[in-house]
């Protein structure tokens, strides 16, 4: 790729509804052919940043832009580059697929010939060939959603901005969806903005996420780097099981140098420590007759990432909201898990 | 608001918005065409329209020797004792077949997820409200004249009598009159169906004006009247019968409904000099005669203006409602 090229920029965005402040002065710069995870809990603010990013809310306060248009200035010109789909895409259910591809493709100054060829070869791509002269109102999430995709992709834009993309489609069309996402970032190099709270999937597909919680950014980078950052700051966390769990290897840990906390947590023995234990852990074990069943460091994933990004965000906001939002991501990657 | 703003500064822009705007009221269009319900209230209004020709063929003849003029108009304005004239079915059924058009036009966007997607193309979100106000007034317009040229075709065949000039212009008249009216209680069907969430609550509020102003606001003008003017007893009846018929007459005409109802008996009745109070010293010495049909325009011009008016305002009110309107409620 030639010179990096910003695509989507905001400073200071801030959206109140009344006293409850949506989004709260928000910064991010996203480049071209990026894809940005935008994660947090539900009602962080995420739905609010993409409808201003696309022009249909007004901002409060501050201003974003796409490709140098001014969202709240210039719909058109950044609703032309611009393929948003929302979280619970809706086609019109007496129209079918193909007809309402059509219909939006009208709606891009589109038509004839072109317009059909370009639609056949969407149907193809989302694997919605089969189904297309169905009514729309007998789809099934995952194909509305892969319609949706279809639909955003006849406008040919530059960016998209997607909204929880993968809520309540089964794994086997979560895996297809973010296949076909990977495909349109890297073959087409378009730039990708996703809102999610499932953290897993879209850890997959992006480049950099931003953690996102009570309308403002809390952490923002590559997944490995903000990984890293809260290794040095947070020590080490070890997940391990063995057999037989009979506490006595608990015990024996607790003993050990530089370990901070050791306790049980979804079946796992969870320890804390300032060093890296994974040798001593296994010589223990083995000096003591238990079998490890299973060993992790913790760190590199979204999982531990979020914890502690939250217990933070927790300690400035200094709310009660803390142990809720902890709750609903936790209860999230154990179902997930 | 986004569209409050000047309109695209590139041509480009512009030019796909016309596009997007065109195919957005072309769809609407061919949705409305396309639809069951429509086909049902088009279905009802040419039953009773023929119906009511039905009945006025039978009361033509009475109707004749009082009055052998304009007997083309008279097979519209006739009623037999059976069955209501033509003129009579378009003031009830037409708010049914406005609301028909109407009372769903974007809470159904809302409930399908169709609006988030529609606001997100290239198109001003005024666009979507125009777009559907257009495509429901065309649809409407062609309703009535296609009804209506069908009756005029049907009552020619059926008595054999040519229409004058004069009656072909106050029968266009009439139908543009109808049209305006319908097209007001479109208006107001589109902006129960911005302010509310769910499609019955929309059809049920305009429903219910329907109801209060075509059965009840007559009676509600009547008790004010009295209250305001009492003609209990002859003193009083003296002094206030005048402003009492007035006051009635004033309160009535905020109805729509008998706003149109006037001003239809007016142009198709050349017979029909004033729709005031004439008293009878202003009637002595008056010769009877036709009204010509300018006189006719001149009578119900207000009318014409203050229907027009009441449907821009129930169009201004949704338009500014739903502009106003977060997107994603």
């Amino acid at each position: 790729m030639l010179e990096k090229q910003i695509m989507i920029e905001t400073s200071g965005l801030t959206k109140h509804y009344g006293e409850i402040v949506a989004v709260d002065h928000l910064d991010l710069t996203i480049e071209r052919g990026e894809v940005f995870g935008l994660l947090g809990p539900n009602g962080a603010g995420k739905t609010t940043t993409a409808l201003m990013l696309l022009g249909l809310t007004e901002p409060s306060d501050g201003k974003a832009t796409i490709g140098g248009h001014d969202c709240t200035r210039e719909p058109i010109a950044v609703k032309r580059l611009v393929g948003y789909l929302p979280d619970s895409v809706g086609f019109y259910n007496d129209l079918t697929g193909r007809e309402n591809l059509r219909f939006t493709g009208r709606l891009n100054g589109l038509d004839g010939k072109a317009l059909e060829e370009k639609i056949d070869q969407l149907l193809k791509r989302v694997g919605m060939a089969e189904a297309a002269d169905r009514k729309a109102g007998t789809y099934s999430r995952g194909m509305k959603q892969r319609l949706g995709i279809a639909d955003v992709l006849i406008k040919d834009p530059a960016v998209i901005i997607m909204d929880e993309p993968t809520l309540g489609i089964d794994p086997e069309g979560i895996r297809e969806l973010l296949e076909i996402i990977r495909s349109i970032s890297k073959e087409d190099g378009r730039t990708i903005l996703i809102s999610s709270h499932q953290l897993y999937q879209v850890q997959q597909v992006c480049d950099r996420v931003g953690i996102f919680v009570k309308g403002s950014l809390i952490a923002c980078g590559r997944i490995e780097d903000l990984g890293r950052q809260i290794q040095m700051e947070g020590g080490f966390s070890l997940e391990l099981e063995a057999l037989p769990n009979d506490g006595g290897l608990e015990a024996l840990l607790r003993t050990q140098e530089g370990v901070t906390d050791v306790r049980q947590e979804y079946g796992h023995i969870l320890v804390e420590s300032s060093c890296d234990l994974r040798s001593l852990v296994t010589d223990l074990a083995a000096q003591n007759g238990y079998a490890l069943m299973y060993l992790r460091q913790r760190g590199g994933d979204l999982d531990e990432i979020y914890r502690r990004y939250f217990e933070k965000a927790g300690e400035r906001h200094e709310t009660s909201r803390k142990r809720k939002v902890g709750g609903i991501f936790t209860k999230a990657i154990h179902k997930q898990g | 608001m986004a569209a409050f703003l000047p309109k695209p500064s590139t041509s480009k822009d512009e030019q796909v918005y016309h596009q997007g705007f065109f195919a957005l009221y072309r769809k609407e269009l061919a949705d409305h065409l396309d639809s069951t319900r429509f086909s049902l209230i088009f279905i009802l209004l040419i039953m009773t329209s023929g119906a009511s020709l039905f009945g006025a063929l039978g009361g033509l003849s009475s109707a004749v020797a009082n009055d052998n003029q304009f007997i083309f108009l008279k097979l519209f304005a006739t009623s037999s004792s059976s069955i209501p004239s033509f003129v009579t079915f378009m003031g009830f059924l037409g708010p049914l077949a406005g609301l028909t058009l109407g009372f769903d036009a974007i809470n159904r966007e809302r409930a399908q997820g169709t609006l988030h997607r529609l606001a997100a193309q290239p198109i001003y979100r005024d666009a979507i409200i125009n777009a559907k106000f257009l495509a429901g007034a065309t649809v409407v317009t062609l309703m009535v004249f296609s009804i209506g040229i069908l009756l005029s075709a049907c009552g020619l065949l059926s008595t054999g009598i040519a229409p004058s000039a004069e009656e072909i212009v106050r029968i266009f008249v009439f139908l543009v009159f109808t049209t305006v009216y319908i097209c007001f209680w479109l208006g107001l069907a589109i902006f129960f169906s911005v302010v509310s969430k769910y499609a019955a609550t929309s059809a049920l509020a305009v429903i219910a004006i329907w109801i209060f102003f075509a059965f009840f606001m007559s009676l509600i003008a009547g008790t004010v009247a009295d209250l305001l003017f009492p003609v209990n007893d002859l003193i009083s009846a003296i002094g206030n019968s005048a402003r009492n018929i007035e006051c009635e007459l004033a309160l009535n005409r905020i109805s729509p409904y008998y706003l149109y109802s006037e001003a239809i008996s007016t142009i198709l009745n050349p017979g029909v000099r004033s729709i005031g109070i004439v008293t009878t010293n202003q009637l002595s010495g008056a010769i009877v005669g036709y009204l010509p049909l300018g006189q006719s325009l001149l009578l119900v011009w207000p009318h014409l203006v203050g229907l027009f008016a009441l449907m821009i305002c129930a169009f201004a009110a949704s338009y500014i409602c739903f502009m106003r309107q977060e997107i994603r409620i």
